[in-house]
């Protein structure tokens, strides 16, 4: 497990990393998000020991990065933001050359390295020096680099950064079939791949801790959660819906017609507006219950939290 | 010392897969003929040893080495994959010598490709061969010493031709120390301690002693001292400042 206790980074006059706290347990799924200059690849470098912190404590297994940051490396795996590599080595020597590293040897080794080529589809590319790869290419070949010696703990820093379509649907499967007692600590800008990946979210801005949960409890954190939206077909009163005890606000959108009626927390009012819609003879053709909007949950944890 | 090979390799490995390696050599080979025999006359003093050819030695090292060191640890944090070494269960120190030894040991395969020329002077003359296995070895420690003081260089700065100008600077205080240009600044006001001291840190005075056979404690420790205490500093220098 990690356990991070009053974490804290400063650059010149400027707290990078914030008295951060936080723990993650075997088989957790993590996500950082946050708005860019947040933190979230400081507190990142520091769990891989890349630096040091200025105050405060890392556990990881109950070694402390200060004492045993080896042991540490060794259990981690780490893709650093923007998929760093040794350009003039071809994926394969590359992935020889940390798994020498890593200690791994022989037939192992071997078994290793195929098992990452196939699983992230490295075979077309093998031997052509990582300078002359895609960037896609690239951020795969660090992500083979990352997994090669099946670590404890797998740290992305923004994995699926400039991956097309096809190619961020690979990755998330690949983080979502890892064995479920891993930790995986992702970094992203994308809200949708931490509903659809982690179990953990970490809302950091401005090097502090915004939000720590599951992606359900950030999403019933938006006034839009249990919203109601429905679509008329031509225009239509729709003050009514205020009679409705349980709605608070009613929210048109002129341009297409939908309207969306915010419902105060606790309150299940879908048979009251079903009722109501009858009952007014409203021309509602499409309805439904929204989950929430992630976007604005974000801003406004984050907003004047920019750097 | 399992992963210092491991990078060792990888970093010799990354000099030929480059051109730096083949044009460093090619370079270092060409220029080094051409002061022996150019302006060293080599032939005309129709003497057979090579101190002609080991006597530019230090002018060779002050421009060729910086080259060869500069990109040893700029390059790493400007392409940023310093973060990737350095999250990998090794050492700074591991790293530093690893990638010391990979540069030194061009350095040493360009020394040894310049054999013909020994083989030339056996051929004319029945030189005292122990002197030139003398000379090579402190040709070969004085590269080091230059190349520890260039990979330091390379330490301080993201930039490898501020490293490289900086190297050849710094390298370049080292080889005058020990001459007349230097010393005459320090004459007549300071005390003949300084004096000599400022002498005793010139790469000239203990290579001359070198080349001509005498491997004498003080010089061949001097070299090595040098290394030692560059590597270290770079060491400091790259603990404090890989994340900038």
């Amino acid at each position: 497990m990690i356990y991070v206790k009053n974490l804290t980074k400063i650059f010149g006059d400027h707290v990078a990393v914030n008295h951060l706290n936080f723990d993650i347990q075997p088989g957790d799924v993590v996500g950082f998000l946050g708005p860019n200059g947040a933190g979230k690849s400081t507190t990142m470098k520091m769990l891989t020991g890349f630096i040091t912190p200025d105050d405060g404590e890392i556990l990881i297994d109950d070694l402390s990065i200060f004492d045993d940051p080896k042991k540490i490396k060794q259990k981690i795996g780490y893709l650093p933001e923007g998929a760093p590599a040794y350009g003039d080595m071809t994926p394969l020597q590359f992935l020889n050359f940390i798994a020498a590293i890593r200690g791994l040897k022989g037939d192992l080794k071997r078994q290793r390295i195929s098992h990452v080529i196939n699983k992230i589809d490295l075979q077309s590319v093998l031997d052509k020096p990582i300078d002359n790869l895609s960037k896609g290419f690239k951020r795969r070949v660090g992500l083979a680099q990352a997994l090669l010696h099946d670590p404890q703990i797998l740290i992305l820093d923004e994995p699926t950064d400039g991956l097309d379509p096809n190619q961020k649907h690979q990755v998330r499967e690949l983080i979502q079939n890892l064995a479920k007692d891993k930790i995986v600590i992702i970094s992203t800008h994308i809200l949708e791949e931490v509903t659809a990946l982690c179990n953990r979210v970490m809302i950091i801005a401005a090097g502090q801790m915004k939000f720590n949960g599951t992606p359900k409890e950030l999403i019933a954190k938006s006034k839009y959660h249990n919203a109601i939206t429905l679509h008329l077909s031509y225009p239509s009163d729709t003050s009514g819906f205020l009679d409705v005890p349980g709605i608070l606000e009613i929210l048109p959108d002129r341009a297409n017609g939908k309207v969306t009626l915010i419902i105060q927390p606790g309150y299940d009012i879908l048979h009251e507006v079903n009722k109501h819609i009858h009952e007014r003879k409203l021309p509602v053709d499409t309805l439904f219950v929204e989950q929430g909007r992630l976007d604005q949950v974000f801003r406004e944890m984050t907003q004047g939290a920019e750097v | 010392m399992g992963m210092v090979w491991t990078l060792l390799k990888r970093e010799i490995a990354s000099f030929f897969a480059t051109p730096v390696a083949y044009v460093f050599i090619t370079i270092f080979l060409i220029l080094s003929a051409v002061f022996a025999f150019f302006i060293g006359s080599l032939y005309e003093r129709e003497q057979a040893d090579l101190l002609p050819f080991f006597n530019f030695h230090p002018w060779l090292y002050l421009f060729l080495v910086p080259a060869i060191a500069m990109r040893t640890w700029a390059e790493e944090r400007k392409s940023g994959s310093i973060e990737l070494l350095m999250t990998l269960p090794i050492s700074t120190l591991q790293a530093v010598v690893a990638k010391f030894l990979a540069a030194w040991a061009v350095l040493g395969l360009s020394l040894l490709l310049t054999f013909p020329l020994w083989l030339t002077i056996n051929y004319l003359g029945n030189p005292d061969n122990g002197v030139v296995v003398a000379a090579y070895v402190g040709s070969w420690l004085m590269s080091g010493a230059f190349l520890a003081i260039g990979m330091c260089m390379s330490a301080l700065t993201k930039n490898q031709v501020v490293a490289f100008i900086l190297a050849v600077v710094v390298c370049f205080l080292f080889v005058v120390s020990g001459s007349n240009i230097v010393l005459d600044a320090f004459k007549g006001w300071a005390p003949s301690i300084v004096i000599d001291t400022v002498a005793s840190f010139s790469f000239l005075t203990h290579f001359e002693s070198i080349a001509k056979g005498v491997i004498a404690l003080n010089d061949v420790g001097y070299f090595l001292i040098s290394i030692v205490i560059w590597l270290y500093a770079s060491l400091l220098i790259i603990e404090r400042k890989k994340a900038d």
